[in-house]
């Protein structure tokens, strides 16, 4: 997996700096540099101010020295992404963490390895499949919790409504005494409005019987800047506390993300990079810009 | 709403500066062009398709063909959307279907993009279309797959080709040519073969997909991709490209508000047609994908093909010619209202229906507040009404209103406002029947330009042509009524009874009509 990443992962900006040793900066850099961030997907704006204060750097430095600029990009997009806390809080007994997102992210894959991810540390987890609507979603999720070795609330017939499911599956946690309920649901695109409610009829019912500790939003590495409005919209109808960007072992960068954290202040806490079960990391600002700048 | 709705509120609000200027300069053109780069870069689409779109629309902007033109903005919103189509593919093309059956159908793409639903509504289209399609399970990897495409092929009512329980388990290569040979032994006349999810950067399980293409020799090989992905877009498709060499292009996810500029990119990167375009979670929420409507629609032109098309399958013509003769005749009731309303509704959410319309971008707001249910609240107050009620207004007394009231769960304020509009609205009509110039408060030409497109040329002859003979004056006044007919009801049912939506965009619409003009629609 680590060679898999290396080879793709966040290749555009590094290629930027490989062989580039003798050169100095000049224009060409400049549009280089642009070239790179948007091919990352970081927008217009990010770039935009990320090439600004690189420039004023340069600018106060003196400095042609290509390596300076690699280490001075580095820098600078490492402090931005660890400018919010993205320690996960699961202090609560059960702690309730529910999983949102728009379709196909991954949410279902990524319960299965944060399932895994949690039982590693010795916690009791137990899933709850209140994804009712999409086919075999239940049957999908039923295979990783088996896989992580965690038990499943199953919704008792089809087409169930997701809240009772959701209320079933912390009830059963409190009486089994399990300490960590993650609770998957429906994938629905941030647009409609009627889906968008019922996720906020699952929060406020679960409300009821135990305090929520993270909503995490998963959100796709190959998506582009349409992230940002999925946050926003989650954000507002779900409580969205932390996101999980999965699929980061493809060609994507997810410099998105970046975009996200700004305007929504959502820290990044998981990271995905691929379809096994151990597959899933904290997020550590360090790694992910070593990672993307080299 | 209109899909692509944020492309083309930038872009509207990058030409409108242009638009009202006489001429056009270097400069003029310069900051034009900066902006469309911007929002097509916001937009998701590629940098590299970017430089080439802006730089194409740049020369065909400042070449001379442009200034002999009368308006040279228009020009430019002519060049754009030129450019547009082409990137988009030109003409739309159709799935090509094997001279000896089965006609193999392939489905490849990133996971998460939507295959497996989208082998359901490609299965379900081809069967209205007559066919017998058969679908095969051959995304062995992802859990419980199968079972999502056996429970899809349920709902759309075809065969579901899986001898393999699939997690892993199984040979998806031999599957897909088992299914083949079952295809051919049972007369299906086309596979839809669902393959699993693959990054494109998997070089192993692209070969696998390779090996089914190897194995199979699929008719189209379809890619299925996210209209929410970013730039990653190019490098995706090209290594499917690489890989598996698609034939076709299907967007799926059109329903959310992406920007949608993979389109562009995809296209404009590999040269392959979008074919299909997949707009929600229903099986029947799939259609053709036409690039120039598709172009239309980025620049907020509006999407009027598409409307009447719907408006055609929707309205029923005989019901229409009756209710134009009851127009004429005064005996237009609060029945045949609600029949009206429900027959709008079958053309699908109004929201939809406006986003269509040219214009629409600049009322996105009002359409943002426009409450469907309001229609639904209307609608349950009529039918609380007796018979006899809705058949003469004038019976609704005191206590009736407040039973009718009660009965539909409003206020007695909303009921009389109800037949207030109402009454005043059957007024209107008799007059439109008559031949008269109706005083409609705030009914916007839009709504009515919609539907057949024939009522503003109409209108004008009644105003010409009062003719003497009686006989020949209630001919015309028939031929009128039929031709007003649908747009004034549908109009009068949105402005006529509080559904409001259709004021704000009368200021807009002498700049779009010239630029309607200008696409000779």
């Amino acid at each position: 997996m680590a060679e898999g990443r290396s080879w793709s992962f966040g290749g555009a900006l590094r290629n930027l700096f490989t062989g580039a040793q003798k050169r100095v900066i000049d224009e060409d850099t400049w549009d280089e540099l642009e070239v790179a961030l948007i091919g990352a997907d970081f927008g217009p704006d990010i770039t935009e101010s990320v090439i600004d204060e690189l420039k004023a750097k340069v600018e106060r430095y003196r400095t042609t020295d290509y390596a300076d600029l690699q280490r001075m990009l580095r820098e600078d997009l490492e402090e931005r992404l660890s400018k919010f806390d993205t320690t996960l809080k699961l202090t609560e007994r059960p702690a309730v963490v529910l999983v949102v997102g728009v379709n196909g992210v991954g949410k279902t894959t990524t319960i299965g390895k944060f399932a895994k991810f949690l039982t590693n540390y010795g916690r009791t987890v137990v899933v709850g499949a209140a994804d009712t609507f999409r086919a075999a979603a239940v049957e999908q999720l039923g295979t990783w919790a088996e896989r992580a070795g965690v038990q499943i609330v199953r919704p008792q017939q089809h087409g169930q409504d997701p809240a009772s499911v959701a209320f079933q599956t912390i009830d059963f946690a409190k009486q089994n005494g399990t300490e960590i309920v993650i609770i998957d649901t429906a994938g629905r695109l941030h647009t409609k409005g009627g889906l968008m409610d019922e996720l906020g009829k699952i929060k406020r019912v679960v409300e009821k019987q135990a305090p929520i500790s993270e909503v995490l939003l998963v959100l796709d590495a190959t998506t582009g800047q349409n992230g940002l409005m999925q946050a926003q919209a989650f954000l507002e109808h779900a409580g969205v506390t932390g996101l999980v960007l999965t699929k980061l072992d493809g060609s994507a960068k997810g410099g998105f993300v970046l975009a996200v954290q700004e305007k929504t202040g959502l820290p990044i806490k998981l990271v995905g990079q691929g379809e096994g079960i151990g597959d899933l990391t904290g997020f550590t600002p360090h790694v992910f810009a070593q990672q993307l700048v080299g | 709403m209109a899909i692509f709705g944020s492309l083309s509120d930038r872009l509207t609000e990058s030409l409108k500066n242009l638009r009202t200027k006489g001429k056009l300069s270097a400069s003029d053109v310069d900051g034009t062009v900066r902006e469309i780069r911007r929002a097509l870069l916001e937009a998701d689409v590629s940098l590299d398709v970017v430089k080439k779109f802006t730089s194409a629309v740049r020369e065909r902007a400042l070449s001379d063909d442009v200034n002999r033109a009368l308006n040279p903005a228009q020009q430019v919103v002519q060049i754009v959307n030129e450019e547009l189509i082409e990137i988009l593919g030109g003409q739309q093309r159709r799935l090509e279907f094997a001279k000896n059956p089965p006609t193999i159908v392939m489905l490849a793409g990133l996971q998460g993009a939507g295959k497996t639903t989208l082998a359901g509504k490609l299965a379900k289209w081809l069967r209205k279309d007559g066919h017998t399609p058969m679908l095969v399970a051959a995304d062995l990897q992802r859990p419980n797959a199968v079972t999502q495409l056996q429970v899809v092929g349920q709902q759309a009512g075809v065969e579901v080709y899986a001898p393999q329980p699939g997690n892993g388990v199984g040979d998806p290569v031999r599957v897909a040519k088992d299914a083949v040979d079952e295809a051919r032994r049972r007369q299906y006349d086309t596979v839809i073969i669902d393959t699993a999810g693959r990054l494109g950067v998997d070089a192993e399980l692209m070969k696998q997909a390779a090996d089914i293409r190897k194995a199979t020799n699929p008719d189209e090989v379809l890619f299925v991709i996210d209209a929410m992905i970013g730039q990653d877009a190019v490098a995706t498709a090209k290594a499917f490209q690489d890989g598996v060499d698609f034939t076709g292009v299907v967007l799926s996810k059109l329903d959310g508000d992406a920007r949608g500029g993979a389109a562009l990119s995809v296209a404009s990167v590999t040269g392959r047609p979008i074919m299909f375009a997949s707009t929600g979670e229903g099986l029947d929420d799939f259609e053709p994908f036409h690039p120039d409507r598709m172009a239309s629609r980025i620049l907020d032109l509006g999407d009027i093909l598409t409307l009447i098309e719907q408006a055609q399958q929707a309205f029923d013509e005989d019901e229409a010619r009756q209710v134009a003769e009851k127009f004429a005749t005064d005996s237009f009731t609060l029945d045949d209202f609600l029949k009206q309303m429900q027959q709008l509704r079958n053309m699908g959410s109004i929201k939809k229906m406006i986003g269509m319309l040219p214009g629409a971008g600049a009322m996105r707001q009002q359409l943002d507040d426009f409450d469907e249910r309001e229609i639904v609240r209307t609608e349950a107050i009529i039918q609380s009404m007796t018979p006899a009620e809705r058949a003469n207004t004038k019976l609704l007394n005191g206590s009736r209103r407040l039973r009718i009231a009660k009965g539909s769960g409003m206020t007695v304020t909303d009921v009389n406002q109800l037949v207030g509009r109402f009454e005043q609205a059957a007024k209107m009509m008799k007059t439109v029947a008559k031949g008269g110039v109706p005083q409609i408060p705030g009914m916007g030409p839009i709504p009515g330009a919609g539907f057949g497109g024939g009522r503003g040329k109409q209108q004008q002859k009644k105003k010409g042509s009062k003719s003497g003979n009686p006989a020949k004056r209630a001919a015309e006044n028939a031929a009128l009524a039929s031709g007003v007919k649908p747009g004034s009801a549908a109009a009068s049912g949105g402005s006529g009874f509080g559904l409001g939506g259709g004021k704000p965009a009368e200021q807009q619409i002498p700049d779009l009509n010239q630029i309607q003009k200008l696409f000779g629609r």
